[in-house]
């Protein structure tokens, strides 16, 4: 079964337990100006939103990169960087629509998100289940069951 | 390591910054914030020196575990000798303020001197730069927030920063960061202030690498969270209600204190409480709370993202408060609610707003109101002096008025920002402050909860709940229930709270994490992240240390064991109703005790053998 990450805004408090999970996880060190996973605060609107690769299908930064140094995992759907093969054009972070992949000035090569593997530390990490990682055909089911808990089956009778 | 072994100097007579090698033989002893801090104050300072003069030091400091993934690891404190109560200041606060400090490489920076002008502090990563701050200066927390983004063009940046209020010399001036996270307590904002600093502004990009064993260190940090998770306070109650969950229950076992603790109940508590907030309101059906907000790695989420009602009188004509922003947690709603007799959630809102929105402490700001309110029903205060506000008990109006006024420093705001201490003698009635130290009390009646008469009397920062929060015991259980109405033993509990407390502090971690951990959770913690041996009785020691050390600052500034002490109301006049109905503070029975318990003389006073014993300098 493939699964993707799934975000619910409405559970996250804003604690950067992702972040600082994501770049333990992928740089070795609490640093979450490295995550690939960020959390914006709507300060006005009172709202924590998680937000990160989805992993497109048709991945805009695998179709843009010259050198074909974005590929496909089968294994969980991620689209991951080679690093090796990464020059370093920065065409892919023009290319995505959503600014979820950006160039490490550091290491010269861009860094999105890669699910771990298939093993996401920002859900482990997430205490309220805001980041969960599920089945990709299914990421709707916790909404639809919300809502269907609020149908009112007497309505009619 | 979990220190980044380095700290900032920055000499605001000269305007240079240096850098220095953290001193890690005091870190060993002291491990880090509050502890190792006050250890640096200590040896900088003359604490009988002018709290507000250039001779003061201003130190903003982080602990080993801020900015790792522990849960709560996030906490920064700004330590300093207090204007309010001339003890050493010691005021926590989180946000990601602390953490920032820390992923641009610094433990602590100490501030010396005096600007000539106003100045505010830019940090990126290595590179700390002061500059101008004369469009700041008289604008608001929240303005110069707006401002100083606008100008870096960075929206990663964190601020600390202080309001009006501090900058007129209110003495209980906070530092808010994040914009409604504060370290609130004791005045350090006026500090800050008196040596013309209006903000701090950090950008981290280094992270924080090194920890002594980092797979323990995700283990122990794992079994943390989880401990956090499975416990009814801060897995269920804390999320969901915040520290408000407190309002009903301190009210129904009647240590609530109530109108400048004349009384020990306050009929209005459930309009004010952390249920109330999730009540939907008439006009637009929306509740007070908006969401549950979390500090950097905080796990538990206790803070409150609230609204106004916009049809509201205090913000009817005010869109700017339609936004949402820091809620009530229960110290500030009962200083704002039940101790000023007002039972208006609104208004509370709208006066903890204006606290974030210009730093004041909301604890000791609604307390020295609590008393202008007694006084000005006492014929003492009048609308000649209040400017015609009709101050009087239980007047949301009011409340709102005069929080306007000392949130700018304008008329009767001069009077209130004095603090309930300095107000009750300008007015002749210096038994109507409920102070110790001239520090406010926070939010449990001492009659109704003995072990907090004894943890207010001999906090060193003035009355203060987060010194020694014994209401864990006597009314939570936690970590083993003790009798409120008995002082029988409290002096141990005190003691135990109060050491354990200056080593959780001292980790960088947040004190209400001990509602479900014991030191058992926390010393792995500390010990996989730090070099040497972390251990429980190490912890424990450590915090009986850095005590002493406080104690020992306030010994020299001058404060000796007669300011142990309670206002004669908690003292002589029996709680009104409830439980503990006729009967006071025993603070008597429990002191000699506590002295014996702490290796103090029987007058209170520090002695050369506990000196010793801890390896405090002489």
């Amino acid at each position: 079964m493939q699964k993707s990450l799934h975000i619910d805004p409405g559970k996250c408090t804003g604690c950067n337990q992702c972040e600082t999970a994501c770049a333990i996880e992928n740089e070795g060190m609490v640093n979450p100006a490295r995550s690939r996973i960020k959390v914006f605060n709507f300060h006005d609107e009172g709202r924590f939103v998680p937000y990160t690769c989805t992993q497109c299908d048709e991945a805009w930064c695998m179709h843009a990169c010259p050198v074909d140094a974005i590929v496909l995992n089968p294994s969980n759907g991620s689209k991951d960087v080679l690093d090796d093969v990464c020059v370093g054009c920065k065409v892919c972070t023009i290319a995505c629509p959503f600014g979820t992949i950006n160039y490490n000035t550091s290491t010269g090569k861009v860094v999105k998100c890669d699910l771990c593997g298939g093993d996401p530390a920002c859900a482990e990490a997430c205490p309220t289940q805001a980041i969960t990682y599920v089945d990709a055909n299914a990421t709707g089911l916790d909404k639809m069951r919300a809502w269907a808990a609020k149908t009112d089956n007497a309505a009619g009778a | 390591m979990s220190w980044t072994r380095k700290l900032l100097r920055v000499n605001l007579n000269t305007a240079s910054i240096t850098e220095e090698p953290l001193n890690m033989e005091w870190a060993n002893d002291y491990l880090g914030q509050r502890g190792l801090a006050t250890r640096y104050l200590v040896d900088e300072i003359d604490p009988a020196c002018d709290a507000l003069g250039p001779d003061n030091k201003f130190i903003m400091v982080t602990g080993p575990l801020t900015g790792t993934s522990a849960s709560t690891g996030g906490r920064y404190s700004c330590v300093t000798k207090s204007p309010l109560t001339g003890t050493v200041a010691c005021s926590n606060s989180g946000g990601h303020f602390g953490a920032e400090l820390k992923f641009a490489g610094w433990d602590m920076i100490i501030f010396e001197g005096k600007s000539a002008s106003p100045m505010y502090l830019n940090i990126e990563n290595e590179v700390a730069t002061l500059l101008p701050a004369d469009d700041l200066w008289g604008k608001s927390v929240w303005e110069a927030d707006k401002m100083i983004r606008q100008k870096h063009q960075d929206p990663q940046i964190r601020i600390a920063c202080i309001g009006r209020s501090a900058e007129e010399g209110n003495l209980y001036g906070a530092v808010v960061n994040d914009l409604h996270r504060a370290a609130g307590r004791s005045g350090v904002g006026t500090v800050m202030a008196s040596k013309n600093l209006k903000a701090v502004v950090v950008r981290g990009t280094q992270g924080l690498g090194g920890l002594a064993d980092p797979k323990r260190f995700m283990e122990s940090v794992k079994a943390g969270k989880q401990v956090l998770a499975d416990n009814p306070v801060t897995g269920q109650g804390l999320p969901t209600y915040g520290t408000q969950v407190l309002m009903n229950v301190i009210n129904e076992v009647g240590a609530l204190p109530t109108r400048n603790m004349r009384e020990t109940k306050f009929e209005g508590a459930a309009e004010v409480s952390g249920e109330a907030m999730h009540e939907p309101r008439k006009s637009d059906g929306k509740p007070n709370l908006t969401t549950n907000g979390a500090c950097f790695s905080c796990t538990i989420a206790c803070g409150r993202i609230s609204t106004i009602d916009r049809t509201h009188f205090s913000v009817k004509d005010k869109p700017e408060y339609w936004i949402n922003s820091g809620g009530l947690e229960y110290e500030a709603a009962w200083a704002l609610g039940p101790d000023t007799g007002v039972d208006d959630i609104d208004a509370l809102t709208y006066v903890n707003f204006l606290c974030n929105e210009d730093g004041m402490d909301p604890i000791s700001f609604g307390s020295t109101v609590a008393a202008a309110m007694e006084l000005f029903e006492e014929g003492v205060i009048t609308t000649q002096h209040t400017g015609g506000v009709e101050l009087k008990f239980g007047s949301a109006e009011a409340l709102c008025q005069v929080a306007e006024m000392t949130a700018k420093g304008e008329g009767f705001g001069k009077d209130l920002g004095l603090g309930s201490k300095r107000l009750c003698e300008k007015y002749g009635r210096p038994e109507l402050s409920m102070t110790v130290k001239g520090q406010e009390f926070p939010a449990y009646d001492p009659r109704g909860i003995q072990g907090m008469g004894l943890a207010y009397a001999t906090a060193n920062r003035g009355a203060c709940h987060l010194r020694g929060y014994t209401v864990a015991s006597e009314i939570l259980g936690i970590p083993e229930k003790t009798d409120p109405l008995e002082s029988t033993g409290k002096a141990g509990l005190v003691k135990a709270f109060q050491d354990a407390t200056a080593a959780v502090d001292s980790a960088g971690l947040c004190v209400f994490t001990t509602f479900a951990w014991t030191m058992d959770d926390i010393a792995p913690q500390v010990d996989a992240a730090c070099e040497g041996d972390w251990s429980t009785d190490r912890m424990m020691e450590v915090g009986e240390r850095i005590w002493n050390l406080e104690k020992d600052f306030n010994q020299r500034a001058g404060i000796t064991g007669a300011d142990d002490t309670l206002p004669p109301r908690l003292l002589k006049e029996g709680a009104n109703v409830g439980p503990a109905q006729g009967k006071v503070s025993e603070l008597d029975r429990m002191l000699p005790e506590y002295y014996q318990l702490r290796g103090y003389s029987a007058d209170g006073a520090m002695t050369a053998e506990t000196r010793n014993k801890f390896g405090l300098p002489g």
